[in-house]
């Protein structure tokens, strides 16, 4: 590539980027690294005095079984979430890539749960499916479930894996009718003159051609999953029953701010910073290379 | 083309509709129950059908009925969101543009540092150092103020690294024409670059506006005072499934004001948020 025409000047460019980097210095790396600091120091229960005590805090948090339980149910709740809105979002969109009418107001109907807050979601989930007054819980308890997930764990998980995946619902279904429209037809009518029907069509062109497209979504879930979903779990279960919905974010949250174990907060942090830096590293390198067979 | 029989269109349609019946109907439900009463809200089954009470719920909620239960009116809440959603779309967008402008089209010193500053801020969101964050605000004096709800949530580098590859598209015989024909960097920017950029500005402007709106962690930390909450905080506050006093007509109409203005800009520039949305991400 030949070198790029640029402008001559030599303190313009500082102006420029100056907002966004001192916004950035001050929202983003000094939080982070008081929260580096502040990971490796223990305060007395009256929060008097600190001392720095390494990775204790690391250890504490590590070995104990609260986080141990809080890892499963993040990664129960982030799988069951990003397996439900992507099959559900890929068999939507492989039906609206067959049909020739309507696709339009199909697509504009499909995307309004992305509109939707995911509190809001949670909640209007939580008022379907509360055992009081929501009318899908009555109609769950005639047909002879026993649905509380106000009291149940696993009734609670799944109201909240339903809530999280319908507002993902629109977000995948319209990538994979981009990465649907980018498959060659000449390869699909290649195979069917091969006498490939549909179903074998699907699986062995297809769905290996969309590879990509699906990984990506992937990650992106997972990553929908564990960050964005707090307001999700704050609204609907509050982390209950027991513990059995609280995710990494909702603890991290919980004991920063509701019990006000700050070394232990900051600690989770830095756990989840870490875990995040994985995912995008998963996700470039990866992701740009994309995956794909041919 | 392979033809496909009517049988399989069928099909097709079935399916699609069936999807449309599942993604549509929590919204669809929220909207019947906020045109029937209260009591009919509080027996359930609820008819499928909106009840006779739309005028009545909407203009008890709108007149004093959420100041009543929330703490503070409706059009308050709703200028609070809006007010969050515009500046925080506004305010990246700015942000962005000049500093993928600066990252592209100039050379400096510490150029290749400044963009990795900001592209590793990519892997920071708010929720993983909550805590520290928090501290910033109240050390600057942010919280219950809109700057506060605002400026911490414009600096990420999805926006500039959109900018910035859409910048190295544009050919740079484009940048010598205009400084043969005596245009500065100033003239390059507004009179080409901008007019360049609308499309994008205008896919990210829908992405950014829903991300402002839908906010709930930040606005949850950074206010107290119920006369800066944003709608979503305000119905979280007001919803209580072990009280039975509850409005729930109310309630159900303020979710309506929470969800309805998004999904009118999102359906309204489809075209731009579609088409930003699938290429920002690639």
């Amino acid at each position: 590539m030949t070198p790029r025409v640029v402008f001559p000047n030599r303190v313009l460019p500082y102006l420029l980027v100056a907002p966004q980097l001192a916004i950035t210095l001050v929202f983003f790396y000094w939080p982070a690294g008081q929260a580096l600091y502040q990971s490796m120091l223990k305060e007395d229960p009256f929060g008097l005095r600190s001392k720095f005590v390494w990775f204790a805090n690391f250890e504490k948090v590590l070995s104990d079984p609260a986080y141990m339980n809080s890892i499963k149910v993040t990664t129960v709740f982030s799988l069951a979430t990003a397996i439900v809105a992507m099959s559900v979002a890929l068999l939507l969109a492989v039906m609206a890539d067959k049909v020739v009418r309507g696709k339009g107001i199909y697509r504009t109907l499909m995307i309004w749960p992305y509109a939707v807050a995911p509190a809001i979601a949670g909640m209007l989930f939580l008022f379907m499916f509360n055992p009081s007054i929501g009318t899908l819980a009555v109609l769950l308890r005639k047909a002879g479930f026993a649905w509380d997930p106000l009291l149940n764990g696993t009734d609670a998980m799944m109201l909240v894996v339903t809530a999280a995946a319908w507002k993902q619902i629109s977000y995948n279904f319209l990538f994979f009718v981009a990465g649907l429209q980018a498959i060659p037809k000449t390869l699909i009518e290649a195979a069917a003159i091969d006498g490939a029907g549909e179903t074998k069509r699907f699986w062995t062109i297809i769905f290996p051609l969309l590879a990509p497209t699906t990984f990506f979504l992937l990650v992106i879930n997972t990553t929908y999953a564990f960050f964005d979903t707090f307001g999700i779990i704050h609204a609907v279960t509050g982390g209950g029953p027991g513990k059995s919905t609280e995710t990494l974010v909702y603890k991290v949250y919980n004991d920063g701010f509701v019990n006000l174990i700050l070394g232990d907060s900051a600690a989770q942090s830095v756990i989840l910073m870490v875990i995040v830096i994985a995912l995008t590293a998963v996700q470039f390198r990866y992701v740009e290379k994309k995956v794909h067979y041919g | 083309m392979i033809g496909s029989s009517s049988t399989r269109t069928f099909i097709a349609h079935a399916v699609l509709l069936l999807g449309i019946l599942i993604v549509a109907f929590p919204i669809y439900y929220t909207f019947v129950a906020s045109t029937h009463t209260l009591q009919t809200i509080l027996r359930p089954p609820l008819p499928l059908l909106p009840g006779g009470e739309f005028w009545n719920n909407y203009s008890e909620a709108l007149t004093g009925g959420v100041n009543r239960i929330g703490g503070v009116g409706v059009d308050v809440l709703l200028l609070n969101t809006t007010v969050m959603a515009l500046g925080i779309a506004v305010g990246k967008i700015c942000i962005s543009i000049l500093s993928a402008y600066a990252i592209v089209f100039f050379r400096f010193p510490l150029r290749m540092v400044f963009f990795w500053l900001i592209f590793i801020t990519l892997m920071l969101p708010v929720e993983v150092r909550i805590l520290p964050t928090y501290k910033v605000m109240v050390d600057l004096g942010l919280i219950d103020t809109y700057a506060g709800l605002i400026v911490p949530l414009i600096a990420s580098a999805t926006a500039t690294l959109l900018f910035r590859q859409f910048f190295m598209t544009i050919p740079g015989e484009l940048v010598e024409a205009a400084r043969v024909d005596g245009a500065g960097p100033w003239r390059f920017f507004f009179d080409i670059l901008l007019p360049l950029s609308r499309t994008n500005i205008a896919a990210l402007f829908v992405i950014l506006f829903i991300y402002g709106w839908t906010q709930y962690l930040w606005p949850l930390l950074v206010t107290n005072h119920n006369d800066m909450n944003t709608i979503v905080i305000a119905l979280r506050k007001m919803v209580s499934f072990a009280d039975a006093d509850t409005q729930w007509h109310l309630v159900m109409v303020t979710a309506m004001l929470a969800i309805v203005p998004p999904i009118l800009v999102v359906v309204a520039m489809q075209r731009w948020f579609v088409r930003g949305l699938v290429e920002s991400e690639k």
